[in-house]
């Protein structure tokens, strides 16, 4: 199963003017992988997350997500990856019920499709009483979980995780990367960008971004043995140290 | 399509679950037809005058009873010397106060002449006018009937008529105005509104990430605000009919048809705002203070444009209301058909592609 990539990304390069927010990045992502992409702000990691789901055209290079080209069939990647943003956005007016036909309906999911995943989540994230009542009051936990759960309600081959854990308690998180788990062992490729430094050790892989350029890849373990680091967190210190 | 119609349901959720939203969509356009019909009028009606008659004979009580008969006035108060019109004036117990000179009839009879003076408090400038025109003309017309059998050589004798609004009433001026403004605010400022606020909240990345193409995002956000508007449309033109009696002369299909248009003007407004504009109070501020004070400023709506100096008449011609409320009052009060209004319904029709060119040419930057 893990042995083909469903993300290939060679010299991809974003200009705005002068600036070059993204300089030439190339890796690829293995399927039911969990890919952590890390950098500080303003490092560009945005910036080559929207050139990923289609929502900013690279100035150059190459890149195939799901297996379609991002610049010549970006609304087929579009119906075959989820996405989840770090505002766990979701209509808090609506409720969880809602919500989740509303975002089913876009993606096209039949009725009958949109209320059998319905159920699953239900019973899944224990949904049952909150169910009809409206996202807006429920606590920020909720809000992500239910966000992650319509990230993935039309069985994306890659769902893409913009800071997904921002804000919540480190319980919390810690439920959420199990959620993570699961999905990625039922073959969801994960693709989550972060900057809690322990979050990065869950990660099958990571990539360390620097002013525009990757300039670390591989396994956290290995990444630790190469800069003789006891954790992530000095991984990186030593790499942003470097570059200025 | 049917993703569409899942769109259209969630915007309708949010409109009906938001209070706010919902007085400014409906309770609005009610109190503002009801307001500039009833309260802000520039009729005068049953206005208080005081009379000072030094004669007291037989002439000046005719022209008094006809003045006091008319709906216009109500006498409040005789008064007996000068310096008590200061007074009465001080007290703002009256508008105006008329003054026959002494030996009134004797004066008319034997020397064909007799002053009557007209004082009015002029604080408000249009109704101390429309008092002055009232009185002079109810005295003109007693002036009249006294002449009925003298024949008087050379005499040149205005007869005028007020066409489209033969009564003068002020809400047939405010409905189209009013229209204008409701459906501007409700189109441009509503949905401007609605769509930053999917910017605000991280939504409007998730619609963009899906399947859903941009426009059909921004069409589906629109769609709703356009069933909402043509119903305001309606409540305010049937509000007009049965309320305050205002005919519609001309066609309600063309009538129909130019609201639409109008309202596809406002609606490009206003997603040219929320394409500017990263936060719902950036757009609530640039719908206000951009799009509603200069339409109803220079519109023409409550200052009429002919009277502006000139290079405000200049800037009203790119106001988009400015050319609604010219079709509307043609439709509603004179009745015309488009071989008249083509000139400004082709004037809205450009601005409306200009605006949804230049939205979608920001969006595309954005985008980018």
């Amino acid at each position: 199963m893990k042995n083909y990539n469903v993300i290939e990304v060679e010299n991809l390069t974003k200009k705005f003017g002068d600036f070059t927010a993204v300089n030439s990045i190339s890796f690829e992502v293995k399927k039911g992988e969990i890919f952590g992409f890390l950098g500080a702000n303003g490092a560009g990691k945005t910036t080559a997350m929207k050139m990923l789901i289609g929502i900013a055209k690279p100035t150059s290079g190459k890149a195939q997500v799901a297996g379609f080209d991002v610049f010549t069939h970006p609304e087929d990647i579009k119906k075959n990856i989820g996405y989840m943003s770090q505002k766990f956005a979701l209509y808090d007016d609506l409720t969880v019920k809602e919500n989740i036909t509303f975002f089913g309906g876009i993606y096209g999911l039949s009725r009958a499709k949109i209320k059998e995943k319905r159920c699953e989540l239900v019973e899944e994230l224990g949904l049952g009483d909150i169910v009809n009542e409206l996202v807006g009051s429920l606590p920020l936990g909720w809000k992500q979980k239910i966000s992650f759960s319509i990230a993935l309600l039309h069985s994306p081959t890659i769902v893409f995780l913009d800071e997904p854990t921002g804000g919540v308690d480190p319980i919390t998180r810690r439920q959420f990367w199990e959620m993570i788990y699961k999905s990625a062992n039922n073959g969801t490729t994960i693709f989550v960008t972060t900057h809690y430094m322990d979050e990065a050790e869950y990660c099958d892989r990571v990539s360390i971004m620097v002013d525009g350029k990757i300039e670390a890849l591989d396994t956290p373990k290995n990444l630790k043995e190469k800069y003789n680091a006891d954790n992530m967190n000095d991984v990186f210190l030593k790499l942003a140290r470097n570059s200025s | 399509m049917k993703r569409f119609i899942g769109f259209i349901k969630k915007e309708f959720y949010h409109i009906f679950r938001d209070k706010r939203s919902l007085f400014i969509l409906f309770g609005m356009p009610v109190a503002q037809i009801l307001l500039f019909g009833f309260a802000i009028t520039n009729e005068i009606n049953n206005v208080d005058i005081a009379i000072f008659d030094k004669s007291n004979d037989a002439t000046t009580q005719e022209i008094i009873h006809k003045i006091s008969a008319s709906k216009y006035f109500s006498i409040k108060q005789h008064i007996t010397n000068e310096a008590e019109i200061e007074t009465v004036f001080q007290k703002g117990k009256v508008l105006a106060v008329l003054v026959f000179e002494k030996d009134f009839k004797k004066n008319l009879t034997k020397e064909n002449s007799a002053k009557v003076h007209i004082i009015t408090d002029a604080t408000d400038p249009n109704t101390a006018n429309s008092i002055t025109n009232y009185i002079s003309a109810i005295i003109g017309s007693y002036k009249m009937e006294i002449n009925k059998n003298v024949n008087l050589e050379y005499q040149i004798e205005t007869k005028s008529r007020m066409v489209y609004n033969p009564e003068l009433k002020s809400v047939f001026m405010f409905v189209p105005g009013v229209m204008t403004i409701i459906l501007m605010l409700v189109s441009a400022m509503m949905t401007s509104i609605s769509i930053t606020r999917e910017k605000e909240l991280g939504t409007m990345e998730i619609l963009l990430v899906s399947p859903l193409k941009p426009f059909q995002v921004i069409v589906g956000k629109v769609i709703p605000y356009i069933f909402l508007s043509i119903i305001n449309a309606i409540v305010i033109v049937l509000l007009s009919i049965f309320i305050f009696k205002m005919p519609i002369q001309g066609s309600l299909f063309l009538l129909a048809l130019e609201s639409v248009l109008f309202i596809i003007t406002s609606l490009s407004l206003g997603i040219l705002i929320s394409t500017v504009s990263a936060t719902q109070q950036t757009a609530m501020m640039i719908s206000l203070m951009g799009l509603m004070l200069p339409t109803i400023l220079l519109s023409g709506f409550i200052f009429p444009i002919s009277s502006m100096p000139l290079p405000l008449q200049i800037i009203s011609n790119i106001i988009p209301a400015k050319w609604f409320i010219i079709i509307l009052k043609g439709i509603m009060l004179k009745g015309v058909g488009l071989a008249f209004i083509w000139k400004e319904t082709l004037i809205l029709a450009g601005m409306t592609l200009f605006f949804i060119a230049l939205s979608i040419k920001k969006y595309k930057i954005r985008l980018e």
